[in-house]
């Protein structure tokens, strides 16, 4: 697995390149366009915690959509409770980051092998899809909110000023939220990894026995780092409830598991720009397929994973940057001796 | 830093310590004994439970009878992080480094545990310098040469500042030079640390031995001097052959 050098200047660039995305397209898209960016937004959001686990802690969660289906789920019923959003904002993303704590801990302490964490991931997700498809009828309300069963939860109240609940957000304010919360989100991952506790992370993806042999409790730090990634997902599914003020099972379902493991492969393991841009490539060639009637999208889809898959195993962020390293001088490109450097 | 500790308690004591694999005992009822800043080379034929002992040592196995003290503390079945706490560095019979970081990153992750920025960045560069790497910081780990590669972990062991080095074959795949150099550097660290040292290398033994402790099918055969080692007849039948000679 290879790490793409991470010096400051390539995430100066990213950071900045957000903030021209997130000022630059109400102005130059139409309002359909950019509802349409917020919901890949929110899928990126959803693929950056998928990315930081997997790539740098080397966690093979393959049900991290359960922490997304439990982001919007939570923030659904407590808005609908509640009226101001901010409270149901921060649960969104403090619920799925406790619950990713709670199965963290029996899985790492109870020293459960990476392909098992995979299986049991993968086996919450689909749970609690069964759970939550089956809570059709009156006796599953909580609080004012009905879970809906399979019908899902409509008419979600939209996000507010804070403190003010009459104050909602419409299409554009969702968008400088979403997108805010992506950039923001990039940031504080960039920052943990460049952290020495990232420099462990990394560590213990490349050799974890090695860590634990120099003495740190390895265990500790990946229960910290799914714990983060759970937070992250319950952020990505806020948005995405609030993206469509709707919210069902299928967010928890098979598909929508997968999907997220098809952005970071496609974008590239081991980087955080590449699941972004995976997500946003996948999710813009979905919606384009989905205006044609000749090619059915999955099928589609699926034949794009394969390619990749046999084509560019690294991924297109990693693949791309090797390329810019070799056209351009050393400098520019960030080479080992240079990142050792910048790490250090 | 730690408080210094009467003569009488030594660094390290095994006592009846047993490892069994299902019927296999790969480790059966070994006492051993290291005191501080002492010098051990551990021989045997392969099999001999040199490695498993090792791994008992560390924590990576959890012995199935005996006890495992550290200065008196027992640390029998405890994690591997406790006891690489309580000050003891292993060099692995395969090289456990991390291939995706460059050399200076695995040595810092080495160095850098409970200690400031700038005195894990004094000590990375220092050990650098000591194993002499200098010359290949910034390189990958993984698409270094063999020889290479152990001496980048000699490098994360030492950074930890370990009280106790265990070394599993730390000359194997070296070219003759980079033996010698090794030979040199273990006889250097044990001016300030204790090391256990396990080779199959006989020249390389001589080099850095004093007392050596033979295991065979589990059990300590011997443990003596060097040289009445090499000389002794059980031990030549069991391991040494015609080489030694």
């Amino acid at each position: 697995m290879s790490s793409v050098p991470s010096g400051w200047r390539g995430c100066l660039l990213v950071i900045l390149a957000g903030f021209v995305l997130l000022f630059g397209l109400p102005q130059v898209v139409s309002l359909y366009g950019v509802v349409q960016m917020t919901v890949f937004v929110a899928m990126a959001v959803f693929a950056l915690s998928q990315g930081f686990i997997w790539g740098f802690g080397g966690i093979m969660s393959f049900g991290q959509s359960a922490f997304f289906g439990l982001g919007g789920y939570v923030y659904a019923v407590s808005v609908i409770n509640m009226g101001d959003s901010t409270i149901p904002v921060l649960l969104a993303i403090a619920v799925p980051a406790a619950f990713a704590a709670l199965l963290g801990y029996f899985m790492f302490f109870g020293r459960i092998s990476d392909a098992y964490v995979g299986v049991i991931t993968l086996t919450v997700t689909i749970i609690l899809f069964n759970v939550v498809n089956s809570t059709s009828g009156d006796f599953y309300t909580i609080g004012q909110a009905a879970l809906g069963g399979f019908n899902g939860m409509p008419n979600v109240p939209p996000l507010n000023v804070p403190g003010y609940p009459d104050a909602a957000f419409g299409p554009i304010d969702t968008w400088y939220f979403a997108m805010g919360a992506l950039i923001l989100v990039y940031i504080l991952l960039r920052g943990i990894l460049a952290s020495r506790f990232g420099r462990v992370v990394v560590a213990i993806r490349e050799n974890e026995t090695r860590v634990q042999l120099l003495g740190y409790d390895a265990r500790v730090y990946k229960l910290l780092v799914f714990t983060i990634g759970g937070g992250v997902a319950g952020l990505g599914g806020c948005i995405f409830t609030n993206w469509g003020a709707f919210i069902s099972p299928t967010i928890f379902g098979l598909a929508s598991a997968a999907q997220v493991l098809i952005f970071v492969l496609v974008g590239g393991l081991g980087t955080l720009v590449g699941p972004v841009l995976g997500a946003f490539g996948i999710e813009y060639l979905i919606s384009i397929i989905g205006t044609q009637q000749t090619l059915n999208a999955n099928l589609v889809l699926g034949a794009v994973l394969v390619a990749f898959v046999l084509l560019v195993p690294q991924g297109l962020v990693p693949v791309v940057w090797s390329g810019i390293g070799r056209l351009l001088p050393r400098r520019f490109a960030g080479t080992g001796e240079q990142t050792a450097e910048a790490q250090s | 830093m730690k408080l210094p500790v009467p003569d009488a308690t030594p660094l390290l004591e095994a006592k009846g310590a047993t490892m069994r694999f299902g019927g296999v005992v790969a480790v059966n009822e070994v006492d051993f004994t290291l005191r501080e800043m002492e010098l051990r080379c551990l021989i045997g034929p392969n099999g001999a439970g040199k490695s498993t002992f090792f791994k008992m040592l560390t924590g990576q196995l959890k012995p199935s009878a005996g006890q495992i003290r550290l200065r008196g503390e027992n640390v029998t079945g405890a994690e591997p992080h406790h006891i690489a706490r309580r000050g003891v560095g292993i060099k692995t019979q395969v090289p456990n480094v991390f291939n995706g970081l460059s050399v200076y990153e695995n040595v810092f992750v080495a160095a850098g545990r409970r200690k400031s920025r700038a005195s894990a960045k004094r000590i990375t560069e220092q050990t650098l310098e000591r194993v002499r790497l200098t010359g290949i910081t910034g390189r990958m780990v993984g698409q270094l040469a063999h020889g290479q590669r152990q001496w980048v972990e000699i490098a994360t062991v030492l950074a930890q500042e370990p009280d106790l080095i265990l070394l599993d074959e730390p000359a194997a795949g070296m070219t003759h030079d980079e033996v010698l150099r090794t030979a040199e550097l273990i006889r250097e660290i044990n001016r300030a640390q204790a090391l256990i040292v396990v080779e199959h290398d006989m020249q390389f033994i001589r080099m850095i031995a004093t007392t050596v402790t033979v295991f065979n099918q589990g059990r300590i055969l011997v443990e003596d001097h060097v040289d009445r080692v090499m000389a002794n007849q059980a031990v030549r039948d069991v391991y040494l052959g015609k080489q030694a000679a």
